[in-house]
């Protein structure tokens, strides 16, 4: 990027000494911090906090119902007639714990009675001054229910034109241990993801379908750069309708592979089978495994996942293309004119000068989508939910933590990515950032 | 003509053009008319290769239109002889015409193939040069029908299915035929029921909602942040502005499990602010660093001479460097548009209430056995085309803004 280094070594701006800025460059700086700090706010807050707060989430037993902390519910009753004067009754207040097992600590109820209400015995834990009730707990166990009772009478005025004391709603207030902030820590979400045999079946599942999903783009992105880099009438148009299944909302799209791929009355079966192609429906991305015969050897060939990472290839191959194209197109034509002269066959030309001229932006696209495509949930979510041996690691993350409600394990799978991730990004700037750039 | 392997691969490669030309016409004849055709795949085969043959009778200055009319009538006298009268295994006073005209488009088809393939080949033995020059073109226009096919059919698909009655395309499924003696009413029918029972009206609306603000939060966002990354020198710089490209390189499946402890603790799950307070996290990165490489390419003489003017920076960045930059802005808010009406996880794990879904949360609640099939697939295109409308009026656009050298897939 020339014109950014032609500035950086223009002398107008160059900084005097390393460390001591002039109050030219030091309000530019603080411009520039504060033109930042709402982007570093939201990504910090939406990125960077749930990138750190996985790894609290990972080592704590929190499920899915512990999202809601254990509230103190209360409901109030007044037994006996009240519109009587002088006449006792007795206004109950029915406290419950809303979770089964968590603790609540502190509990204060306060309400407020309506005027001509005297309380003639406020019972053991609750205080009246004036109209203004409040009764404190020292703690409502799991699942525990009690009542507050007081006894108290209405005077003439009151009787005359009674309400109900329940019409002022009593509020209470308890505080609860939050298992997500508090300091119990465990390694057993670890534990069980890394005990089962699951977790490295999914892992090679992951790489399969990152590894095969990404040539596979690739792939068919050069096949169709190299169709469209020689202009003819209808170029734009062709490259418009490749572009459509990236453009397309995923949800649209696997569901119309899902529909088309059906077993029963799918078109594509249908299509088959009217080609005598196959003799009966295909379950494509509900089959694991389909054997097929080699040389007398049978394959288990595990048709869900390739039906997965052909969708992959499908969806992202646009993708591919365009940059491929991109970068074809910048290649100049002396090259071939020489070659040609040369009487190199479009085959030689293709793998002497096109290949090597695009290794860059070939490697460059295939370690970001690797990336991506491991980082990819929604498509096989949509396609199978993880069955017949298509569970990648994101899908994982999901069935952990909602499928089974068991938000740490999920966290902990998404900790494991997270790390692997790391690795791949650490490699993408080592080696490929640096090429490209 | 001699024998070579100019014959030879010209006889190969009208073998593939005659299969290929068949299968499709015969599928395609089905899937449009409704017409119950199995295209013998061996007729057209003979056809396509007996067409490179009379083709390759002459030497390639010495081809007349005669030849190729010649060659035309061969794959269908071919094609007739071969299949019994019947190429696509159907009687032919069964819609003759629609045949005749399947027939018809197969012989054209491979004729110009094979004319396109074989136009200055020979069919004795080829020098090197010319027989990857046969290979290349094949594999070109395999490539195009292939291509064409992979990207149409499941477009088609969805579209028709769509319009179709979930009996009539359980009892055929190769049938996508559309019957329009019945009436735009009852053709339209499970859009209107979406519209009317299933409140997609109101989904399509959220939808809109949600992906022009998040437009407009993440261009109010990284405008300002491109522009201090670009132009403005501070410590820290370098470091910053690659490390941008980090972060959207972070999963978004890792955000959801802390983002939905915390948003259903502050009560943000559920809600379409919750949306609007991801949403540009996750696309604030990515426009920025679309943006800062844009702004790196304005001059930056004439924002100096804004300054000298007595203009101040945001008077500078107002007046002088977005309206340069349109073409960028153009492609990056069409780009977050995209990403946000597109968008699935997130919405399907934050919201729970019908009345704030977006289209794709919509769309995924209609995926029930309850639910009759086309007006899931309805469902899919009314996703579906807003999005391929924008995209294709803009294309240029997008196609700039993606190749400007950072995407998220």
């Amino acid at each position: 990027m020339a014109p950014s280094n032609s500035t950086a070594q223009s002398p107008a701006t160059t900084t005097p000494r390393k460390g001591k800025l002039g109050p030219m460059a030091r309000r530019e700086a603080r411009l520039a911090l504060w033109m930042l700090a709402p982007t570093f706010l939201i990504v910090m807050g939406i990125v960077l906090f749930p990138l750190l707060a996985n790894f609290w989430i990972s080592v704590k037993p929190v499920t899915l119902s512990d999202l809601r902390p254990p509230t103190p519910v209360v409901s109030e009753r007044v037994r006996g007639d009240f519109d009587i004067a002088g006449q006792e009754f007795e206004i109950q207040y029915r406290l419950r714990n809303s979770s089964r097992d968590g603790n609540i600590t502190d509990v204060v109820l306060t309400d407020t009675l309506p005027a001509g209400i005297t309380v003639i015995d406020p019972g053991d834990v609750c205080t009246v001054a004036g109209a203004e009730v409040r009764c404190a707990l020292e703690g409502l166990p799991a699942g525990e229910r009690t009542r507050l009772k007081m006894t108290a009478v209405s005077d003439e005025s009151f009787a005359a034109n009674p309400v109900s004391p329940r019409d002022s709603e009593p509020t209470v207030t308890g505080t609860s241990d939050n298992i997500l902030t508090n300091s119990e820590f465990t390694l057993d979400n670890f534990a069980r993801i890394f005990d089962s045999h699951e977790f490295w079946s999914v892992l090679w599942v992951t790489i399969a379908y990152t590894v095969f999903g990404t040539l596979g783009a690739l792939v068919l992105g050069l096949f169709a750069a190299q169709m469209l880099n020689k202009p003819f009438a209808g170029r734009s148009i062709i490259r418009g309708l490749f572009l459509f299944p990236y453009v397309a909302p995923v949800i649209a799209v696997a569901f119309t592979w899902v529909i088309l791929l059906d077993p029963f009355n799918g078109t594509f079966n249908a299509i088959l089978q009217r080609m005598n192609l196959a003799d009966e429906g295909i379950n494509f991305f509900g089959q694991r495994d389909i054997p097929i015969d080699v040389f007398g050897l049978t394959i288990d060939f595990p048709l869900a996942l390739a039906t997965v990472i052909a969708f992959e290839a499908w969806r992202y191959f646009p993708l591919s293309f365009l940059f491929i194209l991109a970068r074809m197109q910048s290649i100049s034509s002396d090259m071939y004119e020489a070659a040609e002269v040369d009487g190199a066959t479009p085959l030689q030309q293709f793998w002497h000068i096109s290949l090597p001229q695009l290794l860059g932006i070939l490697s460059t696209l295939f370690l970001l989508r690797f990336i991506w495509t491991f980082n990819k949930f929604d498509d096989i979510f949509l396609l199978t939910g993880g069955a017949a041996g298509t569970r990648t690691l994101t899908v994982d993350v999901y069935e952990q933590g909602f499928a089974l409600s068991n938000l740490g394990a999920g966290a902990a799978v998404a900790v494991a990515i997270f790390i692997l991730l790391l690795v791949f990004a650490v490699f993408y700037f080592k080696f490929v950032h640096r090429e490209d750039s | 003509m001699r024998i070579g392997t100019g014959l030879l691969l010209g006889l190969l490669t009208g073998l593939l053009w005659g299969t290929i030309a068949v299968a499709l016409t015969g599928i395609s004849l089905t899937l449009i008319t409704g017409l119950p055709a199995t295209p013998i795949i061996s007729a057209g085969a003979l056809g396509g290769a007996v067409n490179a043959a009379i083709i390759l009778l002459r030497p390639p200055a010495d081809r007349t239109p005669g030849l190729y009319l010649v060659a035309f009538a061969a794959v269908i006298i071919t094609m007739m002889l071969v299949s019994f009268g019947a190429p696509f295994s159907l009687a032919f006073s069964e819609s003759s015409l629609i045949q005749a005209f399947g027939v018809g488009l197969i012989a054209l088809a491979v004729t110009f193939a094979n004319r396109a393939v074989l136009i200055d080949i020979q069919s004795g033995m080829l020098k090197r040069y010319a027989i990857d020059l046969v290979i290349v073109r094949t594999l070109k226009g395999f490539g195009f029908v292939f291509f064409s096919v992979i990207v149409i059919l499941p477009f088609y698909v969805m579209v028709m299915t769509s319009l179709k009655n979930q009996q009539d395309l359980f009892l055929n499924p190769l049938d996508l035929s559309i019957d329009l003696t019945q009436g735009a009413a009852s053709l339209f029918d499970s859009y209107v029921e979406l519209f009317t029972k299933f409140n997609f009206g109101r989904f399509l609306l959220i939808s809109t909602i949600v992906s022009v603000c998040t437009v407009l939060i993440t261009l109010a966002f990284s405008i300002p942040g491109a522009y201090a990354v670009a132009r403005l020198k501070f410590p820290g710089q370098t470091v910053l502005s690659s490390s941008i490209l980090l972060i959207y390189l972070v999963p978004m499946i890792v955000l959801v499990i802390p983002l939905y402890a915390v948003f259903s603790q502050l009560g943000l799950r559920n809600t379409v602010v919750g949306l609007l307070i991801v949403y540009p996290a996750t696309t604030v990165p990515v426009a920025l660093y679309m943006l800062q490489g844009y702004f790196r390419g304005l001059p930056a003489e004439l924002e100096e001479a804004g300054l000298m003017d007595g203009l101040s920076r945001f008077g500078v960045i107002w007046k002088i460097t977005l309206p340069l930059a349109l073409p960028a802005l153009a492609s990056v808010s069409l780009y977050v548009f995209m990403i946000a009406w597109n968008e699935f996880l997130f919405a399907f794990m934050f919201l729970d209430d019908p009345d704030i879904f977006t289209l794709s949360r919509g769309v995924v609640s209609l995926n029930s056995s309850e639910v009759p099939r086309q007006h899931l697939m309805a469902g899919a295109v009314i996703a579906t085309v807003p999005i391929l409308v924008i995209f294709l009026w803009f294309e240029r656009f997008l196609v700039q803004g993606l190749t400007a050298g950072s995407v998220k897939g």
